[in-house]
């Protein structure tokens, strides 16, 4: 029986979770919280993973209340939808036991907002209806308004408005798209208006193919894609740790988004609206690339370096994304699996090493010793060599894999250039970040602030991720190929969710 | 009809873009509440406009979409919500900061002062 309900109850379990958390829990109520918090996060990964093993042969469609798509909103879930769950447990639960040793306290109900914002992500990942889509970023963005204040501050306040106001304008014009699109097909459903948008023809289709752009520039904003990316910085560097590395996951729901839709709806398939965006995809992806590299490499602040390297990845996923064949669809797929884990690692290592520093905090500049000065020094080595891309880690393979995508010469000659100068990019600031802050440290007695193993073992949980990656490289490009695979053929998922493949009249 | 609903969208939609456009966090926040109407109003008509009819095929002739009906309905709970976060965001940060600016000059100086 829960095998039938097994694709919502991702979406269920942070949310009763988050509700209990709520409650009113006594003298101690951190402690009952941290443990539902633990617990849901602990059932959310088995059940991903039980998720991941389910769809190996089907598409699974859960069509909520007993109504059938196209008139009822679906959920559905395919090998995408059940990765992308899959990462986002997979980072949660490391990100909640390092959240669970102080951060937690420093503003009223983390643990809630943490299960909402789990809830309103695994969401969007589950959903096959655009209306649905946009109610779930909603979740997800309200609770992130909320987490990114977390611990309150000047500077987490102005990021906080930015983002906030970026963010009110993106879901009025998601709101505008959504409108566009029914108006013009009739439906919400996207494996439904996949079939509509096809038949599209003459004004009719160049309406459609507004509401397509208008589509993407709010995943643009979601993704932090050129020219949409400056709340990110800011935003990123300014929060705490941990809300930052579970903020790792949120572009890659933009990225999703931008997957989803501009492959099923407006794909090769779309008639008159067909491959989109995929030109604007790889010019902007390219931008982003190069300007996420003079990012890091003008950052004076170790928090504003990872912050621009998450916009790296992003311009790399992107662009590699417009390439189009599937094999350039699985490199970016592993690329994503891979940024994701490491830039988490990075965002809660980095707020260790800030909190050790005490008054030099996260700046790149000379301070006092560390008092876990070598453990710090060697996580952050291997971090640094993994999301840089030098062999043998998992960032190396990830960008071998996206340089082989590149098939004609005109996208090796410009693919090619940015991805390895911004490697190199990288590579010269983090290891002035490096030496700086582990090599030229003050004479003296080292800083008394330590931590608790448990956060070290978050941070290398997440870097054993990246590890897993790498050894694992070919099964999970085994996987990632199955999924381009079915992407590429998206009448797969549309008749799981309309049997008459969208005949229905 | 259609003409007179057109113009009203795309005057609350000009005005609150310019609205958005000001440094300042108040006309900000009137200016995302006049986006929300407009988006309301537009989402509204995208079922076609059609005056007192019912929403159920087969009684009369003409239809009116009740779909659109729901989706302004939760746009406009989702929008009331973010509109009150947003001014009490405003409002906090104008308390603690001292300025309704939304944009900080001093910020270089500030960078890393955490």
């Amino acid at each position: 029986m829960i095998t039938d309900h097994l694709v919502i109850l991702p979406i269920l379990v942070p949310m009763f979770a988050a509700l209990l958390q709520l409650l009113v829990w006594g003298e101690q109520p951190q402690v009952y919280r941290r443990a539902i918090g633990l617990g849901a996060s602990v059932l959310t990964l088995a059940l991903a993973i039980w998720l991941v093993i389910a769809v190996q042969d089907e598409v699974l469609v859960y069509a909520l209340g007993g109504w059938q798509a196209p008139f009822g909103i679906v959920l559905v879930a395919d090998k995408l939808s059940a990765l992308m769950v899959a990462l986002t447990a997979v980072l949660a639960l490391p990100v909640l036991i390092y959240a669970c040793h102080g951060e937690d306290n420093l503003g009223s109900h983390f643990q809630a907002l943490f299960q909402f914002q789990i809830l309103g992500i695994m969401g969007a990942f589950l959903t096959g209806d655009l209306f649905n889509l946009f109610v779930f970023f909603e979740i997800l963005l309200i609770s992130s308004y909320a987490l990114l204040m977390h611990g309150g501050g000047k500077a987490k306040l102005r990021a906080t408005l930015h983002y906030v106001v970026l963010n009110l304008t993106g879901s009025a014009l998601f709101l505008i798209s959504l409108g566009v699109l029914y108006g013009i097909t009739g439906t919400l459903n996207m494996a439904d208006m996949a079939g509509k948008i096809a038949l599209l023809e003459g004004d009719d289709a160049s309406i459609a193919r507004a509401g397509g752009m208008l589509l993407f520039v709010v995943f643009g904003l979601k993704a932090a894609l050129l020219p949409l990316y400056f709340w990110l910085p800011q935003a990123y560097a300014n929060t705490t740790g941990t809300v930052a590395a579970l903020f790792a996951i949120m572009t890659k729901v933009g990225v999703y988004a931008i997957l989803r839709v501009f492959t099923m709806i407006f794909g090769a398939d779309a008639g008159e609206a067909a491959m989109l965006a995929h030109d604007w995809l790889w010019w902007l992806g390219l931008f982003s690339i190069l300007l996420g590299a003079l990012g890091v490499l003008g950052s004076r602040d170790i928090r504003l370096v990872i912050a621009y390297l998450v916009l790296i990845s992003v311009g790399t996923i992107l662009t590699t994304l417009s390439l189009g064949h599937p094999d350039a669809i699985a490199a970016a797929l592993y690329y994503l699996v891979h940024s994701t884990l490491v830039t988490g690692a990075l965002f809660l290592l980095v707020d260790l090493i800030a909190e050790q520093r005490g008054k030099t905090a996260s700046r790149i500049v000379k301070g006092r010793k560390m008092a876990q000065h070598n453990m710090l020094g060697g996580m952050f080595f291997i971090a640094a060599i993994t999301v840089i891309g030098i062999p043998p880690l998992s960032g190396f393979v990830g960008k071998l894999f996206i340089l082989e995508a590149a098939r004609t010469g005109a996208q090796v000659a410009l693919l090619w250039p940015l991805i390895l100068g911004a490697t190199f990019l990288m590579i010269v600031a983090l290891s002035r970040a490096g030496s700086r802050m582990f090599w030229h440290t003050l004479d003296g007695k080292p800083n008394d602030v330590t931590h608790p193993k448990w956060q070290h073992a978050a941070v290398i949980l997440l870097l054993t991720g990246a590890l897993a990656l790498t050894v694992f490289a070919n099964v999970m490009f085994d996987y990632t190929s199955a999924i381009a695979t079915q992407l590429s053929q998206p009448s797969d998922y549309i008749f799981s969710v309309l049997p008459q493949g969208g005949q229905h009249e | 009809m259609e003409i007179l609903y057109a113009i009203t969208v795309g005057t609350l939609t000009a005005c609150s873009v310019f609205l958005i456009l000001r440094g300042r966090s108040f006309p900000i926040v009137i200016g995302l509440t006049m986006l929300s109407y407009a988006v309301n109003l537009f989402l509204f008509s995208t079922g076609r406009l059609v005056i007192n009819e019912l929403p159920i095929i087969g009684t009369s002739e003409a239809t009116t979409d009740p779909l659109p009906q729901a989706l302004v309905l939760t746009a406009i709970v989702i929008g009331f919500a973010m509109t009150a976060y947003s001014i009490i965001l405003a409002v906090r940060v104008r308390g603690e900061i001292g300025s309704d600016e939304v944009n900080d000059y001093n910020y270089a100086e500030q960078e890393g002062q955490r």
